[in-house]
């Protein structure tokens, strides 16, 4: 050892990438604000926003914790959450796959169209075998590499003893190419390459558009998506601090929370005393005051002073995690949903392919040979082929979804819309579905301006729940803040400061406490006055419940809160409301409805609804909603409405119309179509006008939807 | 006949000349943020 090499000092310094979701990033100055004040830090060496995604990627110094991170984009004035995987986003990827496949596909159609156009402007000979070479040239490769995903697919179905929409596409590309191939080789007059790969683009263009579609939604939940906690300060023997990733807790650490941080794992209170915001678990708004020795579940918003937590369970042990796996099991119902286009392709595929039988054993028996016979059976099958079918669903859902996106719904996928369309009875949580979830003051109209002003700069130096419900109701008011000297808070007890040389404060209430403890006092100088807070309705829950009546569809209210709490809200909006239930009994109660045969659609918002959600056979919920709701439901709307509801439920039911009309348009076109192709009078020219025809009519059906909504 | 020798090979070539550079520009990432490569035009740089 004695010829250990020296170790170079001056190694360049290592760099780490942190993914941060910044749900506000929404126009340029924000970009150039982000990008160049966040490497005016010392520790950060560029930052990279993706204005799509709502995403900042951060190259920094591997001693910047996520926490730390965190705050200098606050700094510059943006919310931001660290996103827990940068790892390769697998929706992205396929994606881009099918993007390849498709500018594969139009290459080579185009090309191959060129080539027939030739053709059938004459070209005859040894012209039309050289044409017909070239053709086979560009479309064998493209077949191979563009018909992949279908292929696959189709491969996967028929493994399993099913059979979707992927199957006869793939049968008749593969029989058309193979026929076109032959009539090459042996000098024939028609060779079908430009149908098989036009065909190929088409069905290409439908997936391109599925695709991007889910991306959409999904990015724009990813956005919204919060993690609960990346990790937590852990206080080591020595009495000194080390920032530990979730994944590295153990039972028996102590971790260390500011106010403002989130729990990573559940544990144990050792010192200090708080208010948890636990609406994650509960949906209530109101935070639960904790003292040493209570029981905290990881997830927990700590909402006023430091403490120290003993962990008791991490990782997959955690309270958060069972809810999870519940979750997980209740959701496997859903993948049973057979797609209507696979519906479709069930009875559409046999009668193809003994459409196309018949015709050869036809012409057999009249006399034809097996090389005339074969042609017209390949005729049949690529007039047949579902190209104006498999444009016909998703064409409509992206048209649908492009709608409701605009109207504040993300809606993920084209399933989602078909369930959507299906619901018969919707089970609405109270707090933050019918409600905003979030405390509302109620009398701050009694305030002069002066009193407002200085309630407003008190707020602002808390991250309390009513103080943040002051600051957004006063700043909406257009309120100055005041400006007051030696503003502090008071762990548990509230804010206190001084406004031209008097104390003023905004604190717990000192006499008679509001029931629900959604109140808080303010005084200025000897004056004092209760500030109430109430956990408002949405404004229009009343007018959207009755519109889904108008659809037919039954309404429940479904809550965990008391059974009193719910009686305003069942009397204003007309609906039968049950009390009392816990995660596993409103998942109990949707395994029930679906036993009476109702298709139930749940909207929910709290952690609590996650399996409810998973079961129900279509799920909404509120952008406010826990990021494990947010990722089961179905669709998730924006803002303080509760109309999207409604109109969701109403688009999903025209797109499911709008698809309908599309498969008997192009079962129209068929009928007329097929007799030709049978009769052995369909050349590749009246096939290739005949598809694109009927897709352009599939996809201008398609267009209505845009109007859906008006 | 040898003007069509000439041109089948430069129209599929310039073809595939376009495909490449689509093929290059998705694998660089110009399709991943198309919202923020609008904006980003307006930036003025100083």
């Amino acid at each position: 050892m004695a010829t250990q090499p020296l170790m170079p000092h001056d190694l360049p310094v290592e760099v780490k990438e942190s993914l941060f979701a910044v749900p506000g990033i929404h126009c340029v100055s924000c970009i150039a604000k982000i990008e160049r004040e966040l490497p005016l830090a010392d520790s950060i060496q560029s930052a990279r926003v993706n204005m799509s995604a709502k995403r900042v990627a951060i190259l920094h110094d591997p001693v910047m914790t996520p926490p730390e991170l965190k705050a200098a984009i606050a700094a510059i004035g943006f919310d931001a959450e660290p996103l827990a995987d940068p790892g390769v986003d697998i929706a992205a990827a396929e994606n881009r796959a099918l993007l390849r496949a498709l500018a594969v596909a139009g290459f080579a159609a185009m090309n191959i169209m060129l080539l027939s156009v030739s053709i059938w402007s004459g070209a005859e000979g040894a012209t039309r075998t050289l044409f017909h070479w070239l053709s086979a040239l560009i479309a064998l490769p493209t077949v191979a590499y563009a018909g992949q995903p279908f292929f696959r697919s189709a491969w996967a179905a028929l493994r399993q003893g099913r059979t979707n929409m992927d199957v006869p596409i793939s049968i008749g590309v593969l029989l058309t190419t193979g026929m076109s191939l032959y009539e090459t080789a042996v000098g024939g007059a028609h060779a079908w390459f430009d149908g098989a790969v036009m065909l190929l683009f088409f069905l290409l263009a439908g997936r391109v558009l599925d695709s991007m579609m889910r991306g959409r939604a999904r990015a724009g939940v990813a956005a919204l998506l919060r993690q609960t906690a990346p990790g937590a300060l852990v206080l080591e023997s020595g009495g000194a601090s080390r920032w530990t990733e979730a994944g590295a807790l153990r039972p028996g650490m102590r971790m260390l929370v500011a106010a403002g941080e989130r729990l990573a794992a559940d544990g144990r209170i050792v010192e200090g005393e708080s208010g948890l915001d636990i609406a994650f678990l509960t949906g209530e708004s109101a935070p639960v005051r904790v003292c040493p020795g209570d029981a905290v579940q990881a997830g927990a918003l700590n909402v006023e002073g430091p403490i120290t937590v003993e962990v008791t369970a991490a990782g997959a042990d955690t309270v958060i995690a069972d809810i999870a796996r519940l979750m997980e099991q209740a959701g496997q119902g859903k993948s049973r949903h057979v797609r209507l286009a696979d519906r479709a392709a069930r009875y559409y595929a046999p009668c193809v392919h003994l459409l196309a039988a018949l015709s050869f054993a036809g012409w057999m028996i009249a006399g034809a040979g097996v090389h005339q016979a074969l042609l017209i059976a390949v005729a049949v099958l690529l007039i047949t082929c579902p190209c104006a079918l498999g444009l016909a669903v998703p064409a409509a859902q992206i048209v649908a979804c492009g709608t409701l996106m605009r109207r504040g719904v993300l809606v993920k996928d084209g399933s989602a819309l078909e369930r959507l369309a299906e619901v018969s009875e919707a089970v609405f949580d109270k707090t933050g579905t019918l409600t905003l979830g979030r405390p509302v003051p109620v009398n701050l109209r009694r305030l002069w301006r002066e009193d407002r002003a200085i309630l407003l700069a008190l707020a602002q130096a808390s991250r309390h729940p009513l103080s943040i419900a002051l600051r957004q109701a006063l700043e909406t008011e257009g309120i100055v803040p005041a400006p007051l000297s030696g503003i502090r808070e008071v762990p548990g007890e509230g804010l206190f400061a001084e406004f031209e040389g008097v104390a003023v404060s905004l604190a717990r209430p000192r006499g008679l406490i509001d029931l629900f403890g959604l109140a808080s006092e303010y005084r200025r100088g000897k004056q004092a006055m209760l500030l109430q807070f109430t956990d408002a309705l949405r404004p229009d829950a009343p007018e959207t419940l009755d519109a889904l009546r108008g659809m037919g569809v039954k309404i429940l209210i479904a809550s965990g809160d008391r059974p009193d709490a719910l009686e305003d809200i069942a009397r204003m909006t007309r609906a039968t409301a049950i009390g009392h239930l816990r995660p596993a009994d409103k998942l109990a109660l949707i395994g029930r409805l679906r036993a009476m045969r109702e298709k139930v659609l749940m909207v929910g918002d709290g952690l609590n609804d996650g399996p409810a959600l998973a079961a129900g056979h279509a799920s909404m919920a509120p952008a406010s909603a826990s990021d494990a709701s947010q990722l089961t439901a179905d669709a998730v709307f924006l803002g303080d409405r509760l109309a999207p509801v409604a109109l969701t439920v109403h688009v999903a039911r025209r797109t499911v119309r709008i698809v309908k009309q599309n498969f008997a348009l192009a079962i129209g076109y068929n009928a007329l179509a097929v007799p030709l192709a049978i009769a052995g009078k369909v050349t590749p020219l009246v096939a290739a006008v005949a598809m694109s025809t009927s897709s352009l009519i599939v996809i201008a059906n398609a267009l209505r939807l845009k109007g859906a909504v008006k | 006949m040898t003007g069509i020798g000439l041109l089948i090979p430069i129209a599929l070539g310039l073809g595939l000349l376009g495909l490449a550079a689509f093929f290059w520009a998705l694998r660089d990432g110009q399709f991943d943020d198309a919202d923020g490569a609008a904006n980003r035009i307006l930036i003025d740089d100083e």
